[in-house]
C-alpha cells in the first residue's frame, strides 16, 4: 500500500489523533529538532506518501530485527513500521523462497530509484556460498538491489562495520555495506543491536523530510552518535573523583561507582544509550552494572578483552620483551669492552 | 587500524622494545667500565662513607642556595609531579598492572594480591598542572639566563618536550579538552610517552638511572681523596 499516506495507514490502524501527535513530538525531539517544529512534522508526516522499504538481512544474528520489533505498545519504534512499506524482510515476512523473492523483484520494479534499503548482517565476499538467500549469495543480491535504491540503511555493527562475522581471522572475509557499494547515500546505524529508537528516527526523517541526517566520519547520525557513553554516563562524577569499581560484586559496583576499572570503553564509544536507553528508556548495559563494550565502533570484538581497562595497551610478548633485552645486554657488553680495549691500548702507548 | 589501536599496539611495542635496548646498551655501556687504578695514598679509609653524597647532593648548600633555589625548587617541583602522576593516576596504575598480562600471560596483581593505592583525579590534575608549570618555568629560565642558554643543546630542549608532552597530552585527555575526540587524545598522549620512551636511553633523560650511581662513585673518590662533601 505505498500510495497511501501515513496518516491513511494509521488511521485505518486506529491509531488515535493524540497518539500520532505524541508520535510526532517524540520524533521531533529524538531527531533534535526544535519543539515547535512539531506541528510541521505531523503535517508533513500525515501528507507523506509511505516509501517503499526493502530490507535485506545477511550474514547477522537476528538481533538488529529482535531490536526493532521487540518494542510493546504505541511506541515510536512500532509506529514507525506503519510509517513505510516494507515491502520486504525475509525474516519477518510469512513468505519464503521463490514466493518471497518475487515480491522483492515486484517491489524493486516498482519503485526503483525510490526505495530505501535496509542492510543488516555483514556480506560475506570470499565463497558466495557461506551465505545464500532463496541460492542468491549475499554480494550479487546487495548489489542488485542496491541499484535501485535512493538510499541505504546499514543496520547494526554487522553491516556498517563487518561486525562480528568481520572479527579476525575473518573466515567469511566479511565485509560492510560501504565496502561494496559506493554510488549511494549509506547511513550507518552501527550498534550490537543498534537502540530501536535511532532506528527508528532515522527512518521518520526519511519519511518526513525526505531527507538522510547529517552523519558523522563514520557515516553515523551525528545526532545520535555525536557524544560519547562517557559524556553522558550516570556514573561519570565517580570517574571524575576517581571512584572505581575493582570487581562486579565489591562495594564500589553496589554503590555505582564508575566501571572504567572493569574494561567499561565508554570514553571511545559514540552512541546514544546513556540519553536514550533501552527497553522503554528503562536502563542501559551500565545502568545494570556491566561496562560498555564498544558495540557501535569498527572492530569492537578485535579491541582485546572485553574486561580490560582501557587504559591497557597491547604489549606484545615475552619473546619479544627477551629479545630486547638479550639484544641490548650484548650491545652493552660490547661497547664496554670496546671502550676497555681502548682504556688499556691508551695505557700502554 | 585506528591511530589509537596503532598507539596501543605496534608502537608500544616498537617503543618498548627500543627503550629495553638502549637502557641496556649505555647501563651496561657504562657500568663494565673498568676504572682506572688510583695508586696515590687514600686520605681516608672508610670510602663508603662518601656514598653519603648521593642525599647530600639532593639538597641545595647553604652557601649557594641564592643561586641554585630557583632550579631547586622548580627541578623538585616538576620531578615529583610528574612521578606522583606517572605512578599515582588510577589509568596508569591500570596500565603498569597489566603489563605482566601482556608479556607473560599472567594476571601477577590478581595473583599476588600486590596493589599500591592511588591518588583522587583531582590531586592528579593539580600535580600535572604544578609540573607543568614548573618546566615551563626552568624553560623560560634556561632561555633567558645567558649562561644556561649557551651551554644547552638540542637535548636539552628536546628532552624538555617528550617530558612536557605526555604531561600535557595526559591533562588534554583528561579533561576531553574541547570536545575533542577522546580516542584521539589518548592515542596523542599514547605516542608522546612512546615517544619518550624511545628518546629516554639516547638523551639526558638517563640521568634518571644514573644519578644515584654517579653521585655514590663521586662520593667515594671524594672521600678517599679526603675532600669535604
Amino acid at each position: 500500500m505505498p500510495s497511501m499516506t501515513v496518516g491513511d495507514v494509521l488511521r485505518s490502524r486506529g491509531v488515535t489523533r493524540r497518539d500520532f501527535l505524541s508520535f510526532c513530538a517524540a520524533t521531533t525531539a529524538t531527531l533534535g529538532l526544535p519543539a515547535a517544529l512539531a506541528p510541521r512534522v505531523a503535517a508533513a508526516l500525515e501528507r507523506a506518501t509511505r516509501p517503499s522499504v526493502i530490507w535485506l538481512p545477511f550474514q547477522e544474528c537476528t538481533g538488529c530485527t529482535e531490536s526493532i520489533t521487540r518494542a510493546h505498545g504505541a511506541t515510536l519504534e512500532s509506529l514507525i513500521f506503519e510509517a513505510v512499506s516494507l515491502d520486504y524482510q525475509h525474516t519477518l515476512q510469512a513468505a519464503a523462497g521463490d514466493a518471497a523473492e518475487r515480491v522483492r523483484a515486484q517491489a524493486m520494479k516498482d519503485h526503483w530509484g525510490r526505495y530505501l534499503l535496509i542492510v543488516d548482517g555483514a556480506i560475506p565476499t570470499g565463497n558466495p556460498g557461506y551465505s545464500t538467500i532463496a541460492g542468491h549469495d549475499n554480494l550479487s543480491m546487495l548489489k542488485e538491489a542496491a541499484g535501485g535504491a535512493a538510499a541505504i540503511v546499514a543496520l547494526g555493527s554487522c553491516a556498517a562495520f563487518g561486525g562480528l562475522p568481520g572479527a579476525q581471522p575473518n573466515p567469511t572475509g566479511a565485509v560492510s555495506v560501504a565496502d561494496v557499494i559506493n554510488d549511494k547515500p549509506i547511513v550507518n546505524v552501527p550498534g550490537c543491536p543498534p537502540i530501536p529508537v535511532v532506528i527508528s528516527a532515522v527512518l521518520a526523517q526519511y519519511v518526513t523530510f525526505g531527507t538522510l541526517p547529517e552523519l558523522d566520519a563514520l557515516g553515523r547520525p551525528k545526532v545520535f552518535y555525536g557524544q560519547t557513553i562517557h559524556d553522558r554516563c550516570y556514573r561519570r562524577p565517580f570517574y571524575e573523583r576517581g571512584q572505581f569499581a575493582d570487581s562486579f560484586d565489591d562495594e564500589g559496583a553496589r554503590r555505582g561507582w564508575c566501571l572504567y576499572k572493569l574494561g567499561c570503553r565508554g570514553p571511545t564509544t559514540y552512541n546514544a544509550c546513556a540519553t536514550v536507553k533501552w527497553n522503554n528508556g528503562t536502563s542501559f548495559p551500565i545502568e545494570a552494572g556491566h561496562g560498555c563494550i564498544g558495540c557501535s565502533e569498527p572492530r569492537f570484538w578485535d579491541q582485546g578483552g572485553f574486561y580490560r581497562p582501557l587504559s591497557t595497551g597491547d604489549w606484545g610478548n615475552a619473546r619479544t620483551v627477551g629479545t630486547a633485552i638479550g639484544v641490548g645486554t650484548a650491545l652493552g657488553v660490547a661497547s664496554a669492552a670496546l671502550a676497555r680495549k681502548r682504556q688499556r691500548d691508551a695505557e700502554g702507548s | 587500524m585506528t591511530l589509537l589501536e596503532f598507539a596501543r599496539g605496534p608502537a608500544l611495542q616498537w617503543s618498548v622494545t627500543v627503550f629495553i635496548v638502549g637502557a641496556l646498551w649505555r647501563l651496561l655501556g657504562v657500568f663494565l667500565l673498568r676504572s682506572r687504578k688510583d695508586l696515590s695514598e687514600p686520605r681516608n679509609r672508610a670510602a663508603w662513607k662518601g656514598l653519603r653524597l648521593i642525599a647530600l647532593r639532593s639538597w641545595p648548600r647553604r652557601e649557594f642556595l641564592g643561586g641554585t633555589a630557583f632550579g631547586e625548587v622548580m627541578g623538585y617541583a616538576f620531578h615529583l609531579g610528574f612521578l606522583l602522576t606517572l605512578f599515582f593516576y588510577v589509568p596508569h596504575v591500570l596500565f603498569f598492572a597489566d603489563v605482566s598480562r601482556g608479556l607473560i600471560g599472567t594476571d601477577l596483581q590478581g595473583l599476588t594480591g600486590f596493589a599500591w593505592p592511588t591518588l583522587p583525579n583531582g590531586v592528579i590534575t593539580l600535580l600535572a598542572g604544578i609540573s607543568i608549570a614548573a618546566l615551563v618555568a626552568v624553560l623560560v629560565h634556561r632561555i633567558v639566563n645567558p649562561i644556561k642558554r649557551l651551554i644547552s643543546n638540542f637535548d636539552d630542549y628536546f628532552s624538555w618536550f617528550v617530558t612536557i608532552a605526555p604531561l600535557l597530552t595526559g591533562l588534554v585527555a583528561f579533561a576531553h579538552f574541547a570536545g575533542w575526540p577522546y580516542e584521539r587524545l589518548l592515542a596523542w598522549h599514547l605516542l608522546s610517552v612512546e615517544l619518550l620512551l624511545v628518546w629516554f636511553p639516547f638523551g639526558k633523560l638517563m640521568h634518571a638511572f644514573t644519578i644515584f650511581a654517579a653521585r655514590g662513585a663521586t662520593g667515594l673518590i671524594f672521600e678517599r681523596r679526603g675532600a669535604s662533601l
